[in-house]
C-alpha cells in the first residue's frame, strides 16, 4: 500500500474500500504500522503504539466485514487515542511519570464505544502532561513535532492526536478540548478539529483535568469524517453524571446542506491587535467564500471576550488542584517514600511525579481557592463565565454560527513561549470562551501560509446545535478550494 | 494582591508539592505576573450575576441507591490493587501515622 494513498485517506474512502474487500483492515494496519515505525522517532507523537493488539483488532474486523453483519462506518478503521483515555490493559500515562506504570483496568467509555464500532486502534498519544498547555511541550515523554517544520510546535495539549492525522499515522484520532486542546493543535497542523458540546460525549474514563471544560472530539482529515467519529462516540453514558441525557441525532444527516439562508456571524472582539496578519487576512477570505455561497454575514458581539482567559485559567486551575488531588502515591501512581512519614511520602510522590507546568497550575489553583482569596478569584471568575455564556445566548438570536479565527498565529517555534507561562496562555484566547459558555467548535484547514504553514478557521455553533455546526463546515471544505493538506515528510 | 514567597510556601504546603527555594521564587514570580493579569476581572460588575460552575442543566440525574460495577472488568479487591504501588494482605499500605 502506498503512502500517497494514506495520506489523502479519509474514513469515508477507506471504509468504501473496506466493503468492496478492495483492501483489508488487517494490510491497512500494517501499512499505518509500518509508517508509524518509519516517521515516529522524528515527530515522537505516539507514546505507546500497540501493534499486536492493532492486528487482532483489525482481523476481527475483516472478519465482521466477511460475514456482512453489524458493519459500521469505523470497521477496520485504523485511529489512535490521546494518552488520557483509559484503555483496558494498555499503559495510560497522561504524559506524567505519575502515571508512567499506570494500566487501568477499563476503558474509557468512548475507548469502548470505538472499539465496538469495530475501529482498531493503533496506539496511544503524545499530550501536554494532564492536558496542561498549548504547545507539547509539557510532556515527559519528550516535545512532539509540528510535521510541517520539526523545528516548531504542533500546538496542545492533543499535540500527539493532530499530527497522528496530519502526518497520516492513523486515519483519524481522539483528543480532548478543556480551552483549545483539539482546535487549536489541529489548526497548526492543518487538519479537521472537532469538540462537541460540554456533555455531548461522556468523561468517564477520561483523566480529568478541569471538570467543567473537558470534552473529548476527533481529528480527522475532513468535516465528513468528523461528524462520522462523533456518531460513534456521542451519547449518554449513566457513568457520566454531566453527560446530557438527549439521543445524539445522525450528524452526517444534514452535511451537504449547505449555507443558503445561514447567518454567520463575526464577532468583532476576536478580530484584534496582535492577531497575525495573514491569519487575519485567511480567515476574512473563508468567511466571503461562505457569505458567495448565499450565508449572510452579521457582525456579532462578545463583549466579555477580554475575560475569557483570566476566568479560564482561574477556573480551570482550580478545577485541577482539585482534581488532582487523587494523585498521593497510595491508591495508584508513581510512590516515592523516603521513610519520613505519610505527608513526605504525598509530597515527595507529587513532586517526583508532576512537571513544572502541571504544578505551576495546581498551585495557581490551590490559591485561587484558598481562604481570604475565594471571592476575588474563584467566584469572582465563575461569575464572569456567566456573562461570557450569555454573552453566546445574545450572539446566537442574531446567528446560526459564529467564525473566528482558531489561533492568533501559525505554529510558534519550540521553545519560544516556554519559559512564559502568560505568553503561552494568551495563545490559547479564540478558543477558550467556547468552553466556558459549552459549546461546540470545529478549527478546519483554511489555508497554507506564506512561509508554508496551516492556518485554520473556527466555527463556533449554539449549544447541541454540532449539526448546523458541521453542515457550515462542510460547506466551507467543499467550497474553499484547500482540499486536504499533507506535510512533506 | 501580591503574592509573596510565604504565600506560595504555603499554598505549595496546602497542595501537597515540595517546592526547593528555586521553584519558589521562580513561581512567585510566575503566579504574581499571572494574578496581575487575571486582576482585570475586578473591572467587571457581576452585582447580581449567578455563578456557573456547569454548562448543563442544574438537575442532577438521580438513581437507586444500589451496588454496581462500573464496567464489568472492575470488580473485585484485585483489580482495585493491581495499580497500588505496596499493598499488604490485600490492602493497600501507607506509613505508620500514629505513633
Amino acid at each position: 500500500m502506498d503512502n500517497l494513498l494514506l495520506e489523502k485517506a479519509t474514513i469515508k474512502e477507506l471504509s468504501k474500500k473496506l466493503s468492496s474487500k478492495e483492501i483489508s483492515s488487517v494490510e491497512l494496519t500494517e501499512a499505518y504500522i509500518s509508517r508509524i515505525k518509519e516517521l515516529n522517532e522524528k515527530l515522537n507523537c505516539f507514546i505507546t503504539v500497540t501493534e499486536d493488539k492493532a492486528l487482532v483488532a483489525a482481523k476481527a474486523a475483516d472478519k465482521r466485514i466477511k460475514d456482512g453483519s453489524d458493519i459500521t462506518p469505523l470497521t477496520g478503521i485504523p485511529i489512535s487515542l490521546k494518552d488520557i483515555f483509559t484503555t483496558k490493559g494498555v499503559r495510560t500515562t497522561c504524559a506524567s511519570k505519575m502515571l508512567g506504570n499506570f494500566i487501568p483496568p477499563y476503558d474509557s467509555t468512548v475507548t469502548l464505544k470505538l472499539k465496538e464500532a469495530g475501529a482498531v486502534i493503533l496506539g496511544k498519544l503524545n499530550m501536554d502532561e494532564f492536558a496542561m498547555g498549548s504547545s507539547t511541550e509539557n510532556s515527559a515523554f519528550g516535545v512532539t513535532k509540528n510535521p510541517w517544520d520539526t523545528l516548531r510546535v504542533p500546538g496542545g495539549s492533543s499535540g500527539g492526536s493532530a499530527v497522528a492525522v496530519a502526518a497520516s499515522l492513523s486515519t483519524a484520532s481522539l483528543g480532548t478540548d478543556t480551552g483549545g486542546s483539539i482546535r487549536q493543535p489541529a489548526s497548526l497542523c492543518g487538519v479537521v478539529g472537532l469538540k462537541p458540546t460540554y456533555g455531548r460525549v461522556s468523561r468517564f474514563g477520561m483523566i480529568a483535568f478541569a471538570s467543567s471544560l473537558d470534552q473529548a472530539g476527533p481529528f480527522t482529515k475532513t468535516v465528513e469524517d468528523a461528524a462520522l467519529m462523533l456518531n460513534a462516540i456521542a451519547g449518554h453514558d449513566a457513568q457520566d453524571s454531566t453527560s446530557i441525557n438527549e439521543p445524539p441525532p445522525d450528524f452526517t444527516e444534514k452535511l451537504e446542506n449547505g449555507v443558503k439562508g445561514l447567518r454567520i456571524g463575526v464577532p468583532k472582539e476576536y478580530f484584534i491587535e496582535g492577531l497575525n496578519k495573514e491569519v487575519e487576512d485567511s480567515v476574512r477570505a473563508a468567511i466571503a467564500i461562505l457569505e458567495k455561497q448565499g450565508a449572510e454575514v452579521v457582525e456579532v458581539s462578545l463583549p466579555h471576550t477580554e475575560y475569557a482567559v483570566s476566568v479560564y485559567y482561574l477556573i480551570a486551575t482550580a478545577e485541577a488542584s482539585s482534581n488532582l488531588a487523587r494523585f498521593d502515591g497510595i491508591r495508584y501512581g508513581l510512590r516515592v517514600d523516603n521513610g519520613e512519614g505519610l505527608f513526605e511520602l504525598y509530597k515527595n510522590s507529587r513532586d517526583a511525579g508532576f512537571g513544572a507546568e502541571v504544578k505551576r497550575r495546581i498551585m495557581l489553583g490551590t490559591y485561587s481557592l484558598s481562604s481570604g482569596y475565594y471571592d476575588a478569584y474563584y467566584k469572582k471568575a465563575s461569575e464572569v463565565r456567566t456573562l461570557i455564556k450569555r454573552d453566546f445566548e445574545e450572539a446566537f438570536k442574531k446567528c446560526d454560527v459564529i467564525a473566528t479565527p482558531t489561533s492568533p498565529s501559525t505554529a510558534f517555534k519550540i521553545g519560544e513561549k516556554a519559559s512564559d507561562p502568560l505568553t503561552m496562555y494568551l495563545s490559547d484566547i479564540f478558543t477558550i470562551s467556547t468552553n466556558l459558555g459549552g459549546n461546540p467548535g470545529i478549527s478546519i484547514p483554511c489555508k497554507i501560509s506564506n512561509d508554508g504553514l496551516p492556518i485554520g478557521l473556527q466555527l463556533i455553533g449554539k449549544s447541541m446545535d454540532e449539526t448546523t455546526l458541521l453542515q457550515a463546515a462542510n460547506a466551507y471544505e467543499k467550497h474553499s478550494g484547500v482540499g486536504i493538506i499533507t506535510p512533506k515528510l | 494582591m501580591s503574592i509573596t514567597d510565604k504565600d506560595v510556601k504555603h499554598v505549595a504546603g496546602l497542595a501537597r508539592l515540595n517546592l526547593s527555594s528555586e521553584d519558589t521564587s521562580l513561581y512567585t514570580t510566575q503566579l504574581k505576573k499571572i494574578l496581575a493579569h487575571v486582576e482585570k476581572l475586578s473591572e467587571v460588575n457581576t452585582e447580581g450575576v449567578p455563578p456557573t460552575t456547569s454548562t448543563v442543566p442544574e438537575a442532577r440525574p438521580m438513581r437507586e441507591d444500589e451496588a454496581k460495577p462500573l464496567r464489568e472488568s472492575l470488580v473485585g479487591q484485585e483489580c482495585a490493587l493491581e495499580n497500588a504501588p505496596a499493598t499488604k494482605d490485600g490492602y493497600f499500605t501507607v506509613p505508620k501515622v500514629i505513633e
